[in-house]
């Protein structure tokens, strides 16, 4: 009797593992298609750039103030830890090439994926899955309107281009904040912050190669808030748990990518 | 949202990011100070490079007059062939001393020239014969204490071979 009712809640586990798995899998699917199809019906958002440009202001320059700001923190704070570290064997001066190195090749990027998928990724998953719920994008189809060449391209293209000018804007805001902190604060020389900083970082080892990094964020975050407000339950709940799902599964794929895609640039 | 003062802002938000990206070319990589004019290739024969990489810098007198391009194993010398290019407006004589130095104690290796007194000029193509090796550290530790153990030895030696009555003696 016990080991029997042992054995059903095993295979109960066991069926809810597999349920769990398929859903996820079709998930990944629906959303390499909705992918593929804003591809395709990128057209009109380029044709009506307008529309893009709507999107641009929203998802980039509504986050900058929030870029602007960590960044400046986080320069600031990488210099202090950095000076810390780095006077114990005499070489204070290298803290311009620490700060410069792990802005533009990590934490440039990534930070920014980070808050983009926070500020304006749960943005795009809310206004989408609202438009379901309020069956907004049905009206379009019944207009003939193809709601992902008017809804989801223009959000895609308007993600995938403020997210590369986000991290730069992030690096060198975050550069100016540990100079400030390096040079001015703890008296390190003027010079040799920035020489040794220009001797060290390599434009396409490191500058293109961030870049790249967050082009890759760009899509991916994007992409992540459009299919989760596109596929969201068009309930309250629904739309509730789809803006958290954005910034779960946003901020682990960034880490996750980030890792493949340094090892990549690292081999290369 | 008025769509021209939209329209600004994004002009704004674009205008910062390409300042931005332009800052971090400019001001922090390498993209303005990497860039030497035309160079000749000369090579050099090294018995041991140390950790020398492609692209370190080659100084004479501490400026740097060019890159190092290449670094081959000889298997027929057992040797390093060093490729230097170096800046068509700096020529060196033909009997240039070249050596593997190290920036401070921990820091990155690179060429260092220093010109003899010859007539004739590096073209390129042309080989640097004169060389010093990177200086291995545990090489130079081993070394030293080896010198040490021989005048310990040295110093017993002497001691064992003559007596106090002897050493007085010869003091005398």
């Amino acid at each position: 009797m016990m080991k029997s009712s042992l054995m059903l809640s095993f295979i109960r586990h066991l069926r809810g593992m597999g349920h769990r798995m398929i859903e996820r899998t079709w998930r990944l699917g629906a959303g390499a298609r909705l992918f593929f199809l804003a591809i395709v019906y990128s057209g009109e958002s380029f044709k009506r750039f307008h529309l893009t440009l709507r999107e641009i202001y929203f998802t980039g320059v509504m986050s900058l103030l929030i870029i602007i700001v960590s960044a400046f923190f986080v320069g600031m704070v990488l210099a202090l830890q950095g000076y810390n570290t780095l006077q114990k064997y005499g070489s204070s001066e290298a803290i311009g090439v620490l700060v410069a190195l792990a802005l533009v090749r990590e934490l440039g990027p990534v930070v920014t994926a980070l808050l983009f998928a926070g500020r304006a990724g749960t943005a795009i998953t809310a206004e989408i899955g609202l438009m379901k719920t309020t069956e907004q994008l049905s009206a379009m189809e019944m207009m003939a309107v193809n709601p992902i060449a008017r809804v989801i391209a223009p959000r895609f293209w308007a993600g995938v281009i403020s997210m590369p000018i986000l991290a730069s804007i992030f690096s060198m805001v975050g550069i100016l904040g540990g100079y400030l902190v390096a040079v001015p604060l703890i008296g390190v020389d003027d010079g040799a912050f920035w020489s040794q900083m220009q001797a060290n970082v390599d434009f396409s080892a490191d500058i293109v190669n961030g870049v790249i990094k967050s082009v890759v964020f760009g899509v991916v975050c994007t992409m992540i808030a459009l299919f989760e407000g596109f596929d969201a339950p068009p309930t309250a709940e629904g739309v509730s748990r789809a803006t958290t799902r954005t910034v779960v599964i946003s901020s682990l794929t960034v880490l996750g990518l980030d890792f493949i895609l340094t090892s990549f640039m690292l081999v290369i | 949202m008025d769509r021209t003062t939209l329209d600004l802002w994004v002009g704004i938000f674009v205008a910062i990011g390409v300042a931005a990206l332009f800052g971090l070319a400019m001001k922090v990589g390498n993209l303005t100070s990497s860039k030497i004019g035309p160079t000749y290739a000369v090579t050099a024969a090294f018995d041991n490079v140390g950790s020398l990489k492609p692209n370190a810098p080659v100084k004479s007198a501490g400026v740097v007059v060019g890159r190092v391009d290449t670094i081959v194993f000889n298997s027929e010398a057992y040797e390093a062939i060093v490729t230097l290019n170096l800046d068509k407006r700096y020529a060196f004589p033909i009997d240039t001393f070249a050596n593997i130095y190290t920036a401070g104690l921990l820091g990155e290796q690179y060429v260092g020239l220093e010109a003899g007194g010859d007539e004739v000029v590096l073209k390129n193509g042309d080989k640097i014969d004169k060389t010093q090796d990177a200086i291995v550290l545990e090489k130079m530790i081993s070394q030293f204490l080896f010198n040490k153990a021989s005048e310990a030895e040295a110093k017993a030696d002497v001691k064992a071979a003559a007596p106090a009555g002897v050493e007085l003696d010869v003091l005398k």
